[in-house]
């Protein structure tokens, strides 16, 4: 049963029937499978961050995950924030506070903050800090980055004190 | 890279997954839980099991309870699951705050406290944890039921007492007594990185003087482990620099220190010394609740 196996991803609320092997990351779905190559393949071991997606909400490496794994889980991608043209407050906050240089990490930060902003809207500085460390940005980019999610973090506590 | 072929298994219950191990763990099958460390060395091919069993949805592998003075904490427990205390006494204080050093946010999202275990890196903080407070270790096949103690459990880098067909199914901690002061230190190269060398140390102060203390090393040896001469020279001390300084010295010593490419044993020695002294003066500086 190496052979490969039915698998339906659900990504961005639309349903992706596939059949891969087990040994398939998510990762390589996404990308070679599913055409969403968005999300960006760096380290392929769990280091740089480059391929966070969020999965169930949260985000997470999709180089150590299986695809054959998340069969039902709700899987969200760079693809899946912008409606249409409209960004969401984070990817505009990366436009104006170039949070963006070369972009290969882009899609990446931007899964990893969109995760932390949903799930603790309220996180403290430093814990902030220590989740952003989690992916690395080559360029060394990181200010603007940081400034981009502090912008779009307190954007988002203004409009729900509204 | 890309991980070599394997048959995947979705056990749903605990005997399901036992079962599976029985029959594939003389064929390379390996239970396979957050993927946070296998997944890394499948990819660099340094492991290739032919059988994964992922207990990601077993029914019964999840969640903390608190029995008979423990801590008990199921193999599905994710490290995130420590970012706050999970209790008010100091254990939950000493886990919030050593898994702060385990990895990055994501990692610690999807890793588990049981998987740690079982990987057995020299370099992990819960191993350390487990080894510093005694912890038991259950173990499940389709035998029954084995209760391990962490002094037996760690037997090398990457290798622990577990048989190939048992699952290490639960980790228990024992409670740390209101009162009790604790000091975790840890150094790497980069935040979030492997550890080259971390302390932590338990300890009471009581009538001026140090009683009951524990101190653990890891990421310094093979195995972590409690150092019973660094612990000597603490009993019955009044708490201040020097006396930290003759333990960071005893512990320094004490050690058959992990050697790499960019580490020789004189500068383990130094970093081990360097964190018990640290992780001390943590303790000692502490604010308790009596």
């Amino acid at each position: 049963m190496t052979e490969p196996v039915e698998v339906t991803l659900t990504v961005n609320g639309r349903a992706y029937p596939l059949r891969l092997e087990p040994r398939r990351t998510l990762l390589d779905a996404l990308r070679e499978e599913c055409g969403l190559t968005g999300t960006h393949m760096g380290c392929e071991h769990g280091v740089c961050g480059a391929c966070t997606v969020l999965l169930d909400g949260e985000p997470v490496r999709s180089c150590l995950i299986f695809a054959v794994q998340v069969e039902g889980s709700a899987i969200r991608t760079i693809e899946g924030l912008a409606e249409g043209d409209q960004l969401t407050p984070l990817q505009r906050a990366f436009a104006a506070h170039h949070g963006v240089q070369c972009g290969f990490c882009t899609p990446g930060f931007l899964m990893l903050a969109t995760g932390i902003i949903e799930s603790e809207p309220d996180i403290a500085e430093a814990d902030l800090l220590d989740a952003l460390s989690a992916n690395l940005c080559r360029c060394t980019g990181y200010q603007g980055i940081v400034a981009a999610v502090r912008a779009a973090l307190a954007e988002i506590r203004k409009e729900r004190r509204r | 890279m890309k991980p070599a072929a394997f048959t995947y298994h979705r056990p749903a219950t605990v005997d399901q997954a036992a079962g599976l191990l029985a029959e594939l763990a003389s064929q390379d099958g390996r239970v396979l839980a957050g993927g946070q460390s296998l997944v890394p060395i499948m990819a660099f091919r340094l492991a290739r099991p032919a059988h994964l069993i992922d207990i990601n949805r077993v029914t019964g592998l999840d969640g903390l309870s608190m029995r008979d003075g423990q801590l008990r904490i199921r193999a599905r427990v994710r490290h995130a699951a420590f970012h706050r205390p999970v209790e008010d006494g100091p254990l939950g204080a000493l886990l919030a705050t050593v898994v702060r050093h385990i990895a990055h946010y994501p990692v610690r999202l999807r890793g588990t406290f049981c998987g740690s275990l079982a990987h057995a890196d020299p370099a992990a903080e819960w191993c350390l944890v487990a080894a510093t407070l005694d912890a038991e270790l259950v173990a499940i096949s389709t035998r029954g039921e084995r209760i391990l103690a962490a002094c037996d459990f760690f037997h090398g880098a990457m290798q622990t007492a577990l048989l190939p067909d048992e699952l290490l199914a639960e980790a228990r901690l024992p409670l740390v007594p209101a009162g009790t002061r604790f000091g975790f230190a840890e150094f790497s190269r980069r935040t979030g990185d492997y550890a080259m060398a971390m302390a932590l140390a338990v300890l009471r102060i009581e009538g001026g003087v140090i009683s009951a203390p524990r101190l653990g090393i890891g990421g310094a040896e093979a195995t972590p482990r409690r150092l019973a001469v660094a612990e000597a020279v603490l009993t019955g001390e009044r708490p201040g620099e020097a006396v930290f300084r003759a333990t960071a010295d005893a512990a320094a010593a004490a050690i058959d220190p992990l050697i790499d490419g960019q580490t020789d044993a004189r500068y383990r020695r130094e970093l081990v010394g360097a964190m018990v002294y640290r992780a001390l003066i943590h303790a000692a500086a502490q604010e308790t609740r009596a």
